[in-house]
């Protein structure tokens, strides 16, 4: 039976992983590749690294990130953050990335997913998705770009459709009024989505505790469950989770070394 | 020893070369095929298109020299792709492949409404006491991430299964061919366990 997924995220900005409060006032809480080795000791199903600087000067130094993690990890981990073009895509690949998230790229030029799944396979191309609840849209919910700052014209749930007709492997689907709030996922949100593609949904924003992952995995039909903050400042372990999932019933990866 | 990995433009090789580095092996990554001959074994991985893939071991003569290298009876392993390809023919753009393994490559049916790609880890049952999965418990968790499976045209060639939906094999087992749907070098410790234990696997031992 396909398993329940624990991702993991890690912002990372000049080489150091931040988490921020609803993407303002980002505090560094340690080196990524550290913390990566740390988490897949523990068993984390798949990692996600965001670049949230992005600029040209600092690419240099998340690439070398990248290429340090995978050295060492080997469970499948994604790469997002100022990707913008088949290039950007290829030399994170190289560094050993597994898949590529386009988030504001993807909205401001949809061809990119197109490009991205026929250079590297559908497997290869995540949608990371912002959305903020609008109730002057058709689903209730508007895709927001730049971290939240800026709204866009497109429905949440149209441009979830797109992107899996695009090509998209995935949907990275991150709630802008859960994001950093700890008080759990946005349930209707993520369920309509999940409900409405036929590719897997990893949700994203509002983790607190145990009990938001499997709410959201079971009643918002998300196939995986994204994280940060709940194991970044050591409130819980990956192992303490997955546990809480099993007696929840949720179908979760708890044998991963052996003996 | 040395383990040949066949490139061929198809996805990412990086995570199979360092997993091989982590396991302290001497590997040659090569799409040239006297290269590859040249080593012990052969790992042969892959993700994207059956078609394409095809198309480009052929214009290198890497079609010829994956088929020379397990009729010479070295221990090979192929990986995702590499594992539906080695059969004789893909769902997948309707593509001839390599024909080593009778049976053919086929979609996860619609009917099941399941989502596809079927990715994420899921728990494998595999053939009792096969030197490839010692020290690894059954039901153990791999990664997957593919939208094709194997359909070999007999059971003796099924090496282990999976369940999506329905059960279906995930790996391919002809002699000194062996081969994994799934990913060992994306599948934590136990992934490095295996293959590891194909770096040790003698096929011509019965166990």
């Amino acid at each position: 039976m396909l398993e329940k997924r624990l991702v993991v995220c890690l912002d990372v900005r000049d080489g150091k992983t931040t988490k921020g409060i609803k993407f303002q006032g980002n505090v560094d809480i340690g080196d990524p590749v550290e913390m990566a080795r740390q988490y897949y000791e523990q068993g984390v199903d798949e990692l996600v690294f965001y670049d949230i600087t992005a600029s040209s000067e600092q690419r240099g130094i998340f690439i070398d990130v990248v290429e340090r993690v995978a050295a060492q990890i080997f469970v499948p981990f994604c790469v997002g953050g100022g990707i913008g073009s088949v290039e950007d895509m290829r030399a994170v690949l190289l560094a050993g990335a597994e898949k590529i998230s386009v988030n504001s790229q993807a909205v401001l030029n949809p061809e990119i997913i197109n490009a991205g799944a026929a250079a590297f396979g559908a497997q290869c191309i995540v949608l990371g998705m912002d959305a903020a609840r609008d109730p002057d849209m058709k689903s209730g919910y508007r895709v927001v770009i730049n971290g939240g700052r800026t709204p866009t014209d497109k429905d949440a749930l149209e441009w979830a459709l797109e992107a899996e007709h695009r090509g998209a492997g995935e949907i990275v689907l991150n709630s802008i009024d859960a994001d950093g709030t700890q008080d759990g996922y946005e349930i209707p949100l993520t369920r309509m989505i999940s409900e409405a593609v036929g590719i897997p949904v990893v949700a994203s924003g509002g983790a607190g505790k145990p009990e938001h992952l499997a709410e959201v995995l079971s009643e918002g039909k998300a196939d995986a469950a994204l994280i940060a903050s709940m194991v970044h400042y050591g409130s819980y372990s990956i192992a303490e989770i997955k546990q809480h999932l099993d007696a929840a019933g949720l179908p979760v990866r708890l044998k991963y070394r052996p003996e | 020893m040395k383990v040949g990995v066949v490139d061929y433009d198809a996805g990412n090789l990086k995570s199979v070369q360092t997993a091989l580095a982590h396991l302290g092996v001497d590997q040659v990554v090569s799409s040239n095929p006297e290269e590859l001959l040249a080593a012990d074994r052969l790992v042969f991985p892959g993700v994207g298109d059956a078609s394409s893939a095809m198309r480009v071991l052929r214009s290198r003569g890497l079609d010829v020299m994956i088929r020379e290298f397990v009729s010479r009876g070295d221990p090979v392993l192929g990986i995702c792709l590499g594992s539906q390809i080695v059969l004789e023919r893909s769902e997948e753009g309707n593509a001839d492949c390599l024909g080593i393994v009778p049976g053919v490559s086929v979609r996860f049916p619609k009917e099941l409404g399941l989502k596809v790609p079927h990715m994420g880890w899921n728990q494998v049952s595999f053939r009792k006491g096969h030197p490839l999965f010692r020290g690894i418990p059954q039901g153990t968790s791999f990664f997957f991430v593919h939208s094709y499976y194997t359909q070999p045209s007999r059971s003796d060639l099924v090496l282990c299964e999976s369940e999506y939906g329905e059960k279906f094999c995930c790996g391919l087992l002809a002699g000194n061919l062996a081969a994994t749907q799934f990913h060992p070098e994306k599948s934590g410790e136990y992934g490095l366990k295996l293959l590891s234990n194909f770096l040790y696997w003698d096929p011509e031992r019965t166990y």
